[in-house]
């Protein structure tokens, strides 16, 4: 795509075409200006982040320019890095989003794998039936969802709410229906053909998922892992109903929750929380921009 | 074809004695082993999925305290409450004008990444995608400190042009301005993405041969552009009209509803109602109103997405 591209906008490879190559000429400038507006519009916040993060809460009630930092000061950053609460919240978040990863894939990898290559009685009500699920916003289901936790918890005398691990067997409830969806999607990519001669080979239905499968669809795999991270990461509002206890809430809550405290609004720390917050989703798609998107186009498409 | 890679690999295997057969019979056929493959799968749906939204309705028929079967009384309840009709005004206009605006800025700047030449298209792509990334919460934030009634960045900004102050969260028209440009800003990047995917799907060769009938920029945009990614278009707004509509977190950061409710969408109203202000029924009732909606919205999708299936 990128060749033809150049190709386009290239001097002239007939000179009759002149004009069309100067209109393109200032429609690229146009494009340019104009990307540059909506990329400020874009990045405002993140960078208001960094440079409220690098200020110090004397500067920002000085209410100097808000936009410039006169006084750089890590000083918020070592101050969130050495608390032991907002360690425990990153900690909490880091260890929620690992473990759904892994249940994700343990679940939604051998179904996909059932549904593109076995077709049995209600596989197709099945693929739609994932697809629907995952239509399903979370605010629809927290209410009937707390409720049952608690009923459960009164019945068994197990503590779910308020406990961090109770997010691990939720979450998966947004993440495992559009994974499957799109390892669905993957598997069903691979020619019948690589199978085929695995089966004459003599492997069985668990080597060729192994062996065969897996592998071949691996970039599907990355982007269905970095979906499920970002999206336990991000996630807001079942810790927010669920967690109640400093120490059990997760990143997103905990900043929002925490470093407000009362009308005092620390912006220096809630920023630097926020940042940090981002990091580790912005990492992943710095390195892994191309997964990442191909995840997000995957899902409007039919596996 | 390969509705047969289970009973090869069985037959491959030696076999054992009689006994053992029998068994192993069972768990190589196919359906069996679909079936556990899938097991995991259909239980999530049905325990964490199926069961909750029918007990949410459930939920919906008792009294406060749930102990009595009050059959439709939340619903007409609701009914008479000016805030619930508030409710219902906001949630759609905050979503019919925040999916308007997102797509419409998505369109047009998926338009101008896609003329950028080559390796600098990936930059601005990477660039422009930045704020889908972050997590809603966190960015949230950021505007809130943005629209700081004291300390707002925007309204220092805007005093040099003699505008301002701006009450952004404080009047009941800006609060819902602020929370539809956050999350116009949230999802337009999704928009560019999708269609940006589509436009490259688009062959040059169709524009050219309209550059030579003599088409100009909007008719090429009408008939070519428009038409190719028709398909494309009604799923990513559809998809985001459901996202849109059930939203949560962004309201919840930056106005928890005020001024005055006024900026309440469904979803957040449910958590006031059903979780702060501990009426469980009430506030499941509330939810089950986006239902309707959402149904809509997926039975379209559902439909654009297997036609698409087809044409592939």
């Amino acid at each position: 795509m990128s060749t033809l591209a150049i190709d386009k906008a290239g001097p002239s490879r007939k000179v009759k075409l002149g004009s069309m190559s100067r209109d393109r000429t200032w429609a690229l400038r146009w494009s340019y200006f104009f990307l540059v507006l909506f990329a400020i519009f874009f990045l405002t916040p993140p960078v208001y982040m960094l440079i409220t993060s690098l200020k110090s809460s004397a500067e920002i009630s000085a209410a100097t320019n808000p936009w410039w930092v006169f006084h750089p000061t890590l000083s918020n950053y070592v101050e969130l890095l050495t608390s032991n609460q907002f360690l425990r919240f990153f900690w909490n978040s880091s260890i929620i989003s690992i473990v759904v990863v892994i249940v994700t894939m343990l679940i939604s990898i051998p179904a996909a794998f059932a549904l593109a290559r076995m077709k049995f009685w209600g596989s197709a009500t099945l693929a739609t039936g994932v697809f629907l699920t995952y239509l399903i916003p979370d605010s629809l289901l927290f209410i009937p969802l707390f409720k049952m936790l608690a009923v459960i918890q009164d019945f068994t005398g197990i503590t779910l709410l308020n406990r961090w691990y109770v997010l691990v067997f939720i979450y998966p409830t947004l993440t495992v229906p559009f994974c499957t969806w799109i390892m669905i999607g993957y598997f069903a990519s691979i020619p019948k053909e690589l199978d085929e001669a695995a089966i004459i080979d003599g492997a069985s239905w668990l080597q060729t998922l192994l062996r065969i499968f897996i592998p071949v669809a691996l970039p599907g795999l990355i982007a269905a892992t970095i979906f499920a991270f970002t999206v336990s990461w991000a996630q807001f509002l079942y810790p927010l109903v669920f967690t109640t206890s400093i120490d059990q809430l997760v990143l997103p809550v905990g900043i929002t929750t925490t470093l407000i405290k009362g009308d005092v609004f620390n912006w220096g720390q809630i920023m630097t929380g926020a940042l940090l917050g981002a990091a580790p989703p912005l990492i992943i798609y710095a390195f892994l921009m191309d997964y990442y998107i191909a995840g997000l186009t995957a899902g409007a498409t039919k596996g | 074809m390969a509705d047969i890679v289970v009973e090869q690999g069985r037959v491959a295997r030696p076999t054992g004695t009689r006994k053992r057969a029998s068994l192993r019979n069972a768990l190589g056929r196919k359906s069996t082993v679909a079936f556990v493959l899938t097991l995991p799968l259909i239980l999530l749906i049905l325990l964490l999925v199926l069961y909750p939204a029918f007990y949410s309705i459930y939920l919906a028929t008792l009294n406060k305290a749930m102990t009595k079967f009050v059959g439709f009384g939340n619903f007409t309840f609701l009914f008479k409450r000016e805030t619930f009709w508030m409710v219902v005004k906001q949630s759609c206009i905050f979503a019919v004008t925040a999916v308007f605006f997102k797509a419409l800025i998505g369109f047009i700047v998926a338009h101008f990444v896609h003329n950028i030449p080559g390796k600098k298209q990936r930059k601005w792509r990477g660039m422009l995608l930045v704020p889908w990334v972050i997590p809603p919460a966190m960015s949230t934030l950021a505007w809130l400190w943005l629209f700081d009634p004291s300390y707002s960045a925007f309204n220092y900004t805007l005093s040099f042009f003699g505008v301002g102050p701006i009450p952004w969260l404080g009047d009941t028209f800006w609060a819902r301005f602020s929370v539809i440009l956050v999350n116009v800003w949230y999802g337009a990047p999704f928009f560019l993405i999708m269609y940006l995917a589509a436009l490259k799907s688009v062959p040059d060769q169709l524009y050219e041969a309209a550059s030579i009938d003599g088409a100009n920029w909007w008719q090429k945009i009408w008939h070519i552009t428009l038409p190719m990614m028709r398909n494309i278009i009604a799923i990513t707004t559809l998809f985001s009209l459901i996202v849109t509509f059930a939203n949560f977190d962004i309201v919840r950061i930056l106005t928890s509803g005020g001024p005055l409710d006024t900026t309440h969408l469904f979803a957040t109203w449910a958590f006031q109602v059903g979780i702060q202000s501990s009426d469980i029924p009430l506030g499941a009732c509330v939810t089950l109103f986006m239902v309707p909606i959402l149904a809509v919205a997926a039975v379209f999708i559902l439909r654009d997405v297997n036609k698409r299936g087809n044409e592939a």
